[in-house]
């Protein structure tokens, strides 16, 4: 635990690197598609074939593009491709296409949303594209085998600036960007299938009696779930204290600069990892294959005007114009679409809280069940304004509509169409109400003396005479349309 | 009719066509000259013997239906660094002694589809890299001119296979001077096209910012119709142009006007052998006095040739050609590692370290080794800027002389190598004297322009002297014309 009068400050960046969700790969038109067979997307170029010879994926190009402008970048208006040297079976080329001095993103930044409700701006120092590699297979204790299904997939790497300092502004920079990535519909930044990677490095600045210690820092490569990067940097912050406590003087940058740690997923924490005993050389230079990118003003604005209201602009106008909760707005926010069905029935007419309280209660829990963004359980935004537009017009009550709302998911009828069917229709006829207030009253005489007597009975045969009639129309009845009969009936 | 192997490409084509010949019967004709040659030529490493006469066949039926291409039924050979979909790609080297290539180079391709029949694959310096095709792991490929002699290289195969009719024309490969100075040693023309001109798909790579694809033929009209076929942008290589491919041969007969020829001075220091230098101003006199051309001097003092303390010659343009190729060859030849195609160490039980070392140590020859590490350490961190990027900056300056000499003249007339064809072994054990083979020809590359070797006449040997004309970017159709105009007026008896 941290001693009170040591004052710790973590300094965390974030490398995040996201594969994009395009058809082809970055440099071949092989499928860029997970959980194939392995080695049924591959082509000679895939296979670092002699002869073979890459050609750039615009869409990815795009693709990174509208990232780096969401993420407030500078695109630049020249880039260009380097080869990274290094040997390993995964990358049969033996170098990777990237992009060193010249990444296509600069200088941006992402807000995060921080409990209290504020937010902070983390500075985003580049974005840059570069090919994934592939993937060895070590199921097989006699040799190691070769997927190269993953091999020229296109991916992002966006690489902060050392401005997180606690968990959880590090899992608040994690999760908006996972956020922004789907949003962007860039990439489907799915955990399990590794479309989205994280490298923290994280050390700690300590003031203690006078004087300003800074440890190792520490770099984690490789992490692919949030739970990962979570423990990860939570325990790294309490080994890196505890081990500078136990030398303080040798536990620094100064001695130590930079160290590499692995996660160990069974332990839940980092591991001591054996240093490469040469410092790896990757011998970056330009790459001959490819011509240098030139961005202009007309293709950048076109990527610009296709990004729109971005998720944190989205929850504070629902706070705002919708008067909805933080918790609300957020919920609504997760993903671009489901907002998009909200607003679509709001300007159909339909009331904010009405719309929301209907996407929040059975919406999020169909949602749930099915694994899916809300707007994707097939309930339309046209369908979702005239149940809202029913209900605030005691047309139907919140318990049919309800059933209404199921019914809507595997439906293209109309909410009113299916209340019909399925009499769920609010029963507005008084002469109706009153001949069923009459048939309850008629057959419970006991209820009725109890209501009649007063006392500590009165209130609970009330209700039940309230329910028998509720029950004879099905819940079709308004209750306060009930009570009201009933009390007249009773002659109060 | 002559004796059909004495046909150039052109005049067999038209012959096929007429219906004079046919394409098996020329087929048939040229495999058995590599059958009773080859032997001791050694020009090829690779014959298609059968699938040769096959598509003879299919040629001769396509000429029956009307449907012939530009090369119908002609005969060629391509360098065994242009792979194609059968037989072997092997680059010379054991690392690809028994490399299939699943799908062929686009100018082989575009050969094929132009109605081209390949005879075989030639012989090479293992991946282009070398000036004699003495680094080959099938052995040595001889001078037809003088067996004894090379027959200079990376591209000796093909321009051996030319020279001694074993095929109408064939494709090489020039990255320094590799389709230029073999063809000055072999007595034939050697066409590189500006850089990008041609596809490099299916080329295995060495330099990728210097390698070209180009004609090895007999005369300069065969360059201009190999050329004509291959040329154009490929999707498959983005290093491609996108600008129109004229038509090379409408023109070829007609001189040029006002054509002003330029004599870099740079290029006739005493590096030069004395009567390669009298051959070249003797050409110059040709396009002066028979020709109507202009002669004007101009400099191209980045490529310059000095003599260093030692009286060891030494050129800006050699050091920065060799960094580049170097750099480049020493990532593109990263991928000969055994793992998933090619050779890989017969030793058993080692980590992917070992198995990568083993393989690759047994895998390439020494000049590739030597290429490998050089290339390697000049794109080092800490070394980087002092090599590689120093000879970016030159290979500006390298480039901005030819823009600055175009500016006086139409073409360079200049020297192709600084000897005639020099003995087997003569060079083999000293790397830097056979570096110097391309001085001539290296800035060429460097700037991206196009170069083509023509024959100029005999040294006192009667070994064939060649030299060189450049021109700006996509000067092709004009580059070709000069050539014709001297290759025509030479041949005429003064
Ligand atoms: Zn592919």
């Amino acid at each position: 635990m941290i001693d009170t009068k040591d004052s710790v400050l973590p300094v965390i960046g974030l490398e995040i690197h996201v594969e994009l969700a395009t058809e082809t790969k970055m440099f071949c038109r092989c499928r860029n598609r997970f959980g194939d067979q392995p080695n049924t997307n591959v082509c000679p170029l895939c296979i670092g074939m002699p002869g073979s010879l890459p050609v750039m994926n615009r869409k990815a190009v795009e693709y990174a593009m509208k990232v780096g402008l969401a993420l407030n970048c500078t695109v630049a208006e020249f880039t260009k491709w380097d080869r990274k040297s290094y040997y390993y079976p995964d990358l049969p080329k033996n170098y990777q296409i990237s992009q060193y001095d010249l990444p296509l993103c600069e200088h941006g930044f992402l807000d995060i949303p921080l409990k209290d409700g504020s937010t902070k701006k983390i500075r985003v120092l580049r974005a840059h594209l570069e090919e994934d590699a592939g993937k060895n297979v070590h199921d097989n204790p006699s040799h190691t085998a070769v997927d190269l299904n993953r091999a020229g997939v296109p991916l992002l790497e966006i690489v902060s600036e050392p401005d997180m300092h606690s968990v959880e502004e590090v899992m608040g920079y994690a999760r908006s960007m996972h956020r922004l990535v789907r949003w962007l519909g860039v990439s489907e930044a799915n955990m399990q299938m590794g479309h989205m990677r994280f490298e923290p490095n994280i050390n700690l600045h300590i003031s203690s009696s006078s004087r300003t210690c800074k440890t190792p820092i520490v770099e984690v490569k490789n992490l692919n779930s949030f739970r990962a990067l979570e423990r990860t940097v939570a325990y790294e912050i309490e080994r890196q204290y505890s081990q500078w406590r136990a030398d303080p003087d040798g536990y620094s940058i100064d001695k130590l600069g930079k160290q590499n740690r692995g996660y160990d997923d069974d332990l839940g924490r980092t591991v001591f990892q054996r240093e490469k005993e040469e410092a790896h050389d990757y011998r970056y230079f330009p790459e001959p294959d490819l011509a240098a990118v030139t961005v202009s003003q007309e293709w950048r604005d076109g990527i610009s005007s296709q990004i729109g209201e971005l998720p944190l602009a989205r929850r504070a106008r629902y706070m705002k114009d919708y008067a909805l909760s933080f918790k609300e707005a957020d919920a609504l926010t997760l993903d671009c679409p489901t907002g998009e069905m909200l607003d679509a029935a709001v300007a159909a007419g339909a009331k904010a809280r009405r719309c929301a309280n209907l996407l929040l209660g059975r919406g999020s829990a169909i949602a749930n069940e099915r694994r899916c963004a809300i707007a994707e359980i097939g309930v339309t935004a046209g369908q979702l304004a005239e149940l809202a537009k029913m209900l605030d017009d005691g047309q139907i009550n919140a318990t049919a509509a309800a059933k209404v709302f199921d019914e809507l998911t595997d439906s293209d009828d109309s909410p009113r169409a299916i209340a019909e069917a399925h009499c769920l229709l609010a029963v507005t006829d008084t002469g109706q109400i009153v001949a069923w207030v009459d048939e309850a009253v008629a057959a419970n005489p006991r209820a009725v003396q109890d209501v009649k007597a007063g006392g500590k009975k009165q209130a609970r045969a009330f209700g039940f005479l309230t329910g028998q009639v509720m029950q004879k129309s099905r819940g079709a009845a308004k209750p306060e349309e009930v009570q009201r009969l009933l009390r007249q009936k009773l002659g109060d | 009719m002559a004796d059909i192997l004495d046909l150039s490409a052109l005049e067999l084509r038209d012959a096929i066509a007429a219906g004079e010949t046919s394409s098996v019967e020329a087929t048939e004709a040229y495999l058995d000259e590599i059958e009773s040659t080859d032997g001791r030529l050694g020009a090829f490493n690779e014959v298609y013997a059968e699938r040769a006469s096959e598509r003879a066949r299919s040629a001769d039926s396509k000429r029956a239906d009307g449907s012939a291409g530009e090369l119908c039924g002609v005969p060629v050979a391509v360098k065994d660094v242009l792979c194609t979909p059968y037989g072997h790609t092997t680059c010379s080297s054991k690392i690809l002694a028994n490399f299939r290539a699943p799908y062929p180079a686009t100018t082989v391709a575009k050969l094929e589809d132009a109605g081209a029949v390949i005879l075989g694959k030639t012989n090479c310096d293992e991946f282009a890299m070398g000036s004699s095709t003495e680094n080959s792991t099938r052995g040595p490929t001889r001078n037809p001119r003088d067996l004894d002699r090379v027959p200079g290289g990376s591209s000796g195969g093909s321009a051996a296979a030319v020279a001694a009719c074993q095929c109408a024309a064939a494709l090489g490969s020039d990255t320094g001077g590799s389709i230029r100075q073999p063809a000055a040693f072999c007595g034939i023309v050697g066409f590189k096209p500006t850089y990008g001109r041609v596809s490099r798909y299916g080329l295995v790579a060495y330099g990728s910012s210097l390698d070209a694809v180009g004609p090895m033929t007999r005369n300069v009209s065969d360059a201009a119709l190999l050329t004509q076929v291959i040329a154009g942008k490929d999707p498959k290589d983005s290093t491609s142009l996108d600008e129109p491919v004229p038509d090379y041969l409408a023109n070829i007969e007609t001189p040029v006007e006002s054509l002003r020829i330029g004599l870099p001075g740079e290029f006739f220091s005493d590096a030069l052998d004395p009567e390669i230098a009298a051959t070249i101003r003797k050409a110059a006199d040709l396009y002066k006095k028979s020709l109507g051309a202009k002669i004007v001097d101009v400099s191209l003092p980045h490529s310059r040739i000095d003599r260093d303390g030692n009286g060891d010659l030494s050129s800006y343009a050699v050091a920065c050609y060799y960094i580049v190729a170097m750099s480049e060859a020493s990532s593109n030849l990263a991928r000969y590692d055994g793992a998933h195609y090619g050779h890989r160490t017969p030793e058993s039980g080692l980590d992917i370290v070992e198995m990568y070392s083993k393989t690759r140590a047994e895998g390439f020859g020494e000049e590739v080794k030597r290429r490998i590490m050089l290339g390697t350490y000049t794109l080092s961190a800490g070394y980087y800027d002092a090599y590689y990027n120093k000879a970016m900056k030159v290979r500006r300056l390298i480039k901005n002389d030819f823009d600055k000499a175009f500016e006086a003249c139409d073409v360079l007339l200049c020297p192709v190598a600084p000897t005639t064809a020099f003995a087997i072994g003569e060079k083999s054990g000293d790397p830097l004297t056979m570096y110097l083979a391309d001085i001539y020809t290296i800035s060429v590359n460097l700037a991206g322009l196009p170069g083509i070797a023509i024959p100029a006449g005999l040294s006192k040997n009667a070994l064939p002297i060649g030299m060189q004309l450049i021109g700006p970017l996509l000067s092709e159709e004009k580059l070709l014309r000069v050539a014709r105009m001297f290759e025509k007026a030479s041949a005429c008896p003064s």
